[in-house]
């Protein structure tokens, strides 16, 4: 049979065509993404990321709507640029999801998280908590003799430098909120 | 309009006033009251299966064949369960169903109640959509958006668990209305993207057509525009599995079904074509082969409803979300309106490269002897149904495969299996779903012995409902599609592919009261399949076939489109140890 003489095709502009190569590098992304507020539908985001596989570094979901009972869910996630698009798309498909944004495309945006963290120690190591903790505006939300409760909001960089700094000074124990992220200007 | 009346009776209005007229189910405890209502009325049918996985196999072939959702009732616990199978079968191959599960009473649900599962739970990742009702209020609007979410985008299964309290209670029932809710898919594309397609196909040297289960999903109109975009242009086309009968088989520019048993030129064509227009299909594994060698050189365009199955396998050049139906209409207007330009030249010498590849005769094949060819028992029935108003349903298995490469379907909705969960037992009680939906048509199910014993309980509901189903089983007394593998990737160790005791299927038929028919000699073929045609019930066809037959073409796992085995002199190292752990 004969030999094809194939010339390449031509790639012709496409929706996709932001990146018209899908890189092979691990980025990071921040969706919002509204749902109805029906039970389950925490379960369908979150077994839709266990089903397929993908990775979730942070998810947060509150109620945002009383009246139109819309929550918001923040899923901080990592992934290829062409597993980010699919993770995008899958959760469009689930019925009650309304919107998916992508807050890391979508122009520039600011993520919070809010974390308590409890130290406890005695002599200079707690006077050097209670200075670093006024350095990162930190405030004391509980104190006994023995340890401080603190309470920090922030950037989740912000929060795990403040926990790398506390380790050594008597953590012992962290719970962290996870992030809530809203796009700047309107 | 509103009305009062209790949650089982606003079952059986909701069904009414959506257009059901038969249900497939399995009675229980949870669902009794539902049962109650459904005794007192005469505009439903009910079909009582033998096992609540036949009930949604039968659904989904009554969906497939009339193009209307396929509808389900069954009880909680283990009628739930049983019919999870279904339901992922429905989800995979874009089918529009609606279960009806009963469940505990809602005071009793998280109390391991008898026959308590969870059963939105346990369907979640296997439905489009699910919904655990616990008012009678909300019953009725439920059940309508339940019809509204199986139906509209792309189609797929729905559950609606339904405890038996909110059964029992009174509240407001309303008529359906269009649908309100938010979930309302695109179905018109974008038009740049469209007229960015209508350049490329004007300009393409070698354009192909790769259809899928998306036009069937669209409806006969899609085919139709089809038919007419390709006589238009006279590009090529090929369809996957899902996709038989959009375009005839006995059409001009037919290339046959592609992927990895699909045909020769159909996959020569599909590697070596600089413009793929893909409509309503995939990029399935079975079709792509090695992604990295996929189709090199070509501009993919993509139509689908579904924007995930875009860049999902294969990234495309040119994404058009939309039903095909609407694209399709769009696309020839503007084709139209430019001119209708294609690169009529080229096209031809595309055509007589194309025709060289079918010179190959990849399916052709020699009945010698005294033992049937599997493929000549097909070639047969081929022959002697094409003239009959016939549907064909399948089981799962080299069988399968057969079927679509020496059937010839010439219309949408007559080709009914289970491709992308790849279903032992879909078959048969698929066939008894067809054969309510079309009661005066020829309804044959090609089967493979071991698929067939999956659901044979089934033929208790063929004989009940008087549906004359035809079973046309292939009998190699093997796994067939299995000892294929071994034999080409095990080194021919047969690990349990050999079904030992198999029943006597003419016996077998006869213990249920259907009529049985043996067949092992070639020169008894035709009249055995005429003495089943024109026996009115259903028949057993126990066609005993060449037990070693394997089935080609093939394209090996982690092998690319021009690597295709052509027969059995070919398998020889086919397979590499990175093929050989892909399925
Ligand atoms: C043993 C075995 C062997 C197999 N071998 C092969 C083989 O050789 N060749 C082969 O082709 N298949 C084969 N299959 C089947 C295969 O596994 C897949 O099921 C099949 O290829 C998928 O078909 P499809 O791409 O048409 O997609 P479908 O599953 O039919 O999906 C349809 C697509 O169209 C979209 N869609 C739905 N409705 C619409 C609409 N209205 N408008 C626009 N888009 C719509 C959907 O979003 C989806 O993307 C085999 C299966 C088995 C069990
Ligand atoms: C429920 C289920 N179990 C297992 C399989 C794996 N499988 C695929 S084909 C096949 C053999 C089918 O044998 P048969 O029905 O006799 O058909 P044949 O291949 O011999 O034509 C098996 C076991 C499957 N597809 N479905």
């Amino acid at each position: 049979m004969s030999d094809l003489n194939l010339k390449k095709g031509t790639s012709a502009k496409s929706a996709y065509n932001l990146r018209p190569n899908f890189s092979d590098i691990v980025e990071r992304h921040t969706l919002a993404v509204m749902v109805e507020n029906e039970p389950g539908v925490l379960a369908r985001v979150i077994g839709l990321f266990a089903g397929r596989g993908y990775n979730i570094e942070s998810l947060t979901v509150a109620e945002v709507d009383h009246e139109g009972k819309l929550s918001r869910i923040t899923i901080v996630t990592t992934g290829t640029p062409q597993v980010i698009e699919q993770i995008k798309a899958q959760l469009g498909r689930i019925v009650t999801v309304h919107d998916v944004h992508d807050l890391t495309v979508e122009g520039p945006s600011v993520e919070r998280e809010l974390a308590m963290f409890k130290v406890a120690g005695d002599g200079d190591k707690r006077v050097e908590a209670l200075r670093l903790a006024d350095i990162f505006r930190a405030n004391v939300v509980d104190s006994t003799l023995k340890n401080f409760v603190f309470e920090i909001t922030g950037a989740p960089e912000k929060i795990d430098a403040f926990a790398d700094l506390m380790r050594p000074l008597g953590l012992v124990e962290v719970a962290r909120t996870g992030v809530a992220a809203l796009s700047r200007g309107i | 309009m509103t009305r009062q009346m209790t949650g089982a009776e606003m079952v059986v209005q909701a069904l009414i006033d959506q257009g059901v007229d038969t249900v497939f189910g399995y009675p229980g405890g949870a669902v009794l009251p539902i049962y109650d209502a459904i005794f007192q009325q005469n505009h439903i049918k009910h079909v009582l299966v033998r096992h609540e996985q036949g009930a949604v196999h039968a659904a989904e072939g009554y969906a497939r064949s009339t193009g209307k959702p396929g509808v389900c009732l069954v009880t909680s616990g283990p009628g739930a369960t049983n019919a999870v199978t279904g339901l992922t079968d429905a989800l995979l191959d874009s089918i529009p169903i609606i279960v009806l599960t009963g469940q505990v009473p809602t005071f009793m649900i998280g109390s391991d109640a008898f026959q308590e599962a969870d059963t939105v739970g346990i369907t979640r990742p296997c439905t489009k959509h699910n919904w655990l009702v616990k008012e009678t209020n909300a019953l009725a609007s439920v059940l309508h958006e339940a019809f509204h979410v199986a139906t509209s985008g792309r189609p797929g299964p729905v559950l609606v668990d339904i405890p038996k309290d909110v059964q029992f209670a009174s509240g407001n029932y309303n008529a359906p209305q269009p649908s309100t809710s938010h979930y309302q898919p695109t179905v018109k594309g974008d038009i740049t993207s469209i007229t960015e397609l209508v350049e490329a196909m004007e300009k393409a040297e070698r354009p192909l057509f790769y259809t899928g289960g998306g036009v069937i999903n669209s409806g006969p109109a899609a085919s139709q525009l089809l038919r007419e975009l390709v006589a238009a242009t006279n590009f090529p086309i090929t369809s996957t599995l899902m996709g038989l009968g959009a375009y005839p088989a006995s059409g001009d520019n037919w290339l046959g079904m592609l992927g990895m048993h699909g045909l020769y030129e159909a996959n020569m064509a599909m590697h070596g074509c600089d413009l793929m227009i893909n409509i309503g299909a995939r990029f399935d594994d079975r079709i792509t082969g090695v992604i990295s060698e996929f189709s090199p050189n070509s501009t993919k365009a993509h139509i689908d409803i579904d924007p995930s199955s875009i860049n999902k396998v294969i990234r495309v050049d040119i994404p058009i979300v939309g039903d095909v139906g609407h694209v399709l209409e769009d696309l020839m207007k503007v084709w139209k309106s430019r001119g209708r330009k294609t690169n009529s030249a080229a096209v031809a010498n595309w055509w007589s490269q194309i025709k060289e590849w079918q010179a190959i005769e990849c399916l052709k094949f020699t009945q010698q002897g005294k033992v049937i060819k599997p493929q000549y028992a097909l070639s047969r029935l081929e022959a002697l149904t094409k003239n009959h108003d016939r549907y064909i349903t399948t089981e799962v298995g080299q069988h399968q495969m057969w079927a679509a490469q020496y059937l010839g379907f010439e219309d949408p909705n007559r080709w009914m299996t289970s491709g992308g969960l790849g279903t032992m037992g879909y078959g048969f009680p698929a066939s008894i779903g067809v054969q309510m939906g079309h009661p005066e048509s020829l309804v044959i199910n090609v089967a493979g012995e071991a698929s067939w014993l999956m659901n044979m309980q089934e033929l208790g509901t063929a004989m009940q409902y008087n549906l004359p189903v035809k079973q046309f089983i292939l009998n190699n007394e093997r796994l067939g599609m299995v000892r294929q593998w071994q034999e080409l990737l095990h080194g021919e160790r047969y690990s349990s592919s050999w079904s030992e005791s198999l029943p006597d299927f003419v016996k077998l038929a006869e213990a249920f009261g259907a009529k049985g028919i043996l067949c092992s000699d070639p020169d008894d073929l035709d009249e055995a399949i005429m003495e089943m045609l024109n026996h009115d019930g259903p028949v057993l066809f126990d066609c005993l076939v060449e037990k070693h037959e394997n089935c080609f073409p093939m394209i090996p796992s982690g092998k690319a489109h021009n690597e295709m085995l052509l027969g059995d002199a070919d398998t020889q190292g086919a397979i590499d140890a990175k093929g050989s752990v892909l399925v």
